[in-house]
């Protein structure tokens, strides 16, 4: 199972970039598309949506069940990513370049008491 | 809890299966890609492991007699050995305890196949009403043991000529078997085989039933011979756009056959008195079974969504899913009596409530796309 070191992850299956400006970027991981099976549906969240920490902000939809995605932090949507709603089996192809959202972090500590990949990783059994 | 595996347990895991706890077997949902088992269903030839259900033999003189009594629909269709009937079991309310498929061999021997999640109850009940009818048959559960029965279903439209490569001596008796048969083939390199014309995916092909210490040989041979393992995914995908009926989530106990598409399974005509009928006149139906085709964007038809008519009457889904074959959203529902064939109905998915199109089941049959 693919899990980059540069992210930081989530219990529920999110991934999170820091980009340079701050903001944050959020996609499913590897082990999360894989145990969806194939993609079917994207709904993405508005941009300009304030999200509190664990709140369901997207849904992603397999051939077989409906899974929520939550905000990994608090903060409000900046941007989404329309290609991956318009193509939701990139997710399959490759769940870290299929992002989802971008957040602007009320708190820009938070990111840093996200998993690292190694603590993902066991999380995860891998 | 431990799971309960099939002899094709290893196999699966050989194969790279994603296995999955379904109700309580340890089952492969796909081996990769479910829409690339589905598609090869559709297309070429797929199997599956169907090991899980459970093959009951009844014997007897009074086997006809009894099942006369017992099933829904009318066992006396099976006048010519080979012959094969899909069934509802139904208790005294009219619910139903399972479905299944009863094969003829002989007046003191038919065979049924039950589903893997009811076959324990399916047996208590069939020997409760054996006693309570002094019938006097032996009913016997062949999935464990010595003489345990082990079912692969190979699907598509080159499934029975890729199953004669393997069972070439099951080809002479096999070639020229009209759907819903079955019959018996003795010396096949996996030992004696039931080959049955039978299945749950829309397509032709065969569910074919042999020991269970040679079902690996055998399905190894299937996959040499070119047919693609498919999981119990693709089976539902490919189910559902046959229009066919899941146990358990499109009718159970608490729900009236009648509201749930088998009407037509049901013999409320001949003068035969069975377990449930009175239930069910009574009753009478109240609800239509019918497919439903998502016409917004907005997310996928699941189970237990509700459905609301033009004229404010309600339903719900009873099985939905992404169709691999029509790539939309599609689904299996009980609808009102008001809705018909053509409707716009909405569907509520999650905080929406998205079009839908009411059409006549099945979407799919033979490889060909019926309702769009």
């Amino acid at each position: 199972m693919n899990i980059p070191t540069d992210l930081k992850y989530t219990e529920s299956h999110e991934w999170v970039r820091r980009e340079a400006d701050g903001t944050l970027t959020v996609g499913i991981t590897d082990f999360a598309q894989d145990a969806l099976g194939d993609i079917v549906f994207v709904e993405l969240p508005q941009v300009g949506k304030a999200l509190t920490a664990g709140q369901d902000a997207a849904v992603v939809e397999s051939v077989k069940a409906a899974s929520d995605i939550y905000a990994p932090v608090a903060g409000t949507v900046t941007e989404v990513n329309q290609a991956t709603a318009d193509a939701p089996d990139s997710i399959n192809t490759d769940a870290f370049a299929a992002w989802l959202f971008k957040l602007k972090p009320t708190d820009a500590g938070a990111y840093d008491a996200l998993m690292d990949a190694d603590a993902y990783g066991k999380s995860t059994g891998n | 809890m431990t799971l309960k595996a099939t002899p094709l347990n290893s196999a699966h895991r050989a194969l790279g299966a994603k296995m999955v706890d379904f109700g309580g077997w340890d089952m492969p949902v796909n081996y990769g890609s479910q829409i690339e088992e589905h598609n090869a269903v559709r297309h070429d030839a797929g199997m599956f492991d169907v090991s899980h259900m459970c093959v009951v033999d009844l014997e007897g003189a009074n086997a006809r007699t009894f099942l006369r009594g017992l099933l829904a629909n009318n066992v006396d269709k099976l006048q010519v050995p080979g012959k094969a009937l899909y069934s509802c079991m139904l208790n005294p309310e009219g619910g139903v305890i399972d479905d299944l498929i009863v094969y003829f061999f002989r007046e003191d021997w038919f065979r049924l196949v039950v589903n893997a999640g009811t076959a324990e109850k399916d047996i208590a009940w069939m020997r409760q009403q054996n006693d309570a009818t002094n019938s006097g048959l032996t009913i016997t559960g062949r999935r464990d043991g010595d003489k345990a029965i082990a079912l692969v279903a190979v699907q598509g439209p080159n499934a029975r000529a890729k199953v004669w490569e393997v069972l070439p001596t099951a080809k002479a008796a096999s070639q020229d078997m009209k759907p819903f048969n079955v019959v018996i083939v003795p010396d096949t390199a996996f030992g004696e085989a039931m080959v049955a014309r039978t299945g749950y995916t829309g397509e032709d092909g065969f569910e074919i039933g042999v020991p269970a210490t040679q079902v690996e040989a055998l399905w190894n041979a299937l996959v040499a011979a070119g047919v693609k393992p498919a999981g119990l995914g693709a089976r539902d995908t490919l189910r559902l756009e046959a229009g066919m009926n899941l146990y358990g989530q499109d009718m159970d106990e608490s729900v009236n056959p009648l509201d749930a598409g088998l009407a037509w399974t049901i013999d409320l005509v001949s003068e035969r008195d069975f377990i449930g009928k009175a239930a069910l006149q009574a009753k009478g139906q109240n609800a239509q079974f019918l497919g439903l085709i998502l016409r917004e964007k907005g997310g996928i038809l699941r189970a237990h969504q509700k459905v609301i008519a033009a004229s404010g009457a309600t339903g719900e889904i009873t099985s939905g899913t992404f169709s691999p074959s029509m790539q939309q959203a599609i689904a299996l529902a009980r609808v009102p009596m008001d809705v018909a064939i053509g409707d716009t109905v909405h569907v509520e998915i999650r905080d929406k409530k998205l079009a839908a199109t009411v059409v006549k089941l099945p979407f799919v049959r033979n490889g060909k796309v019926l309702a769009a």
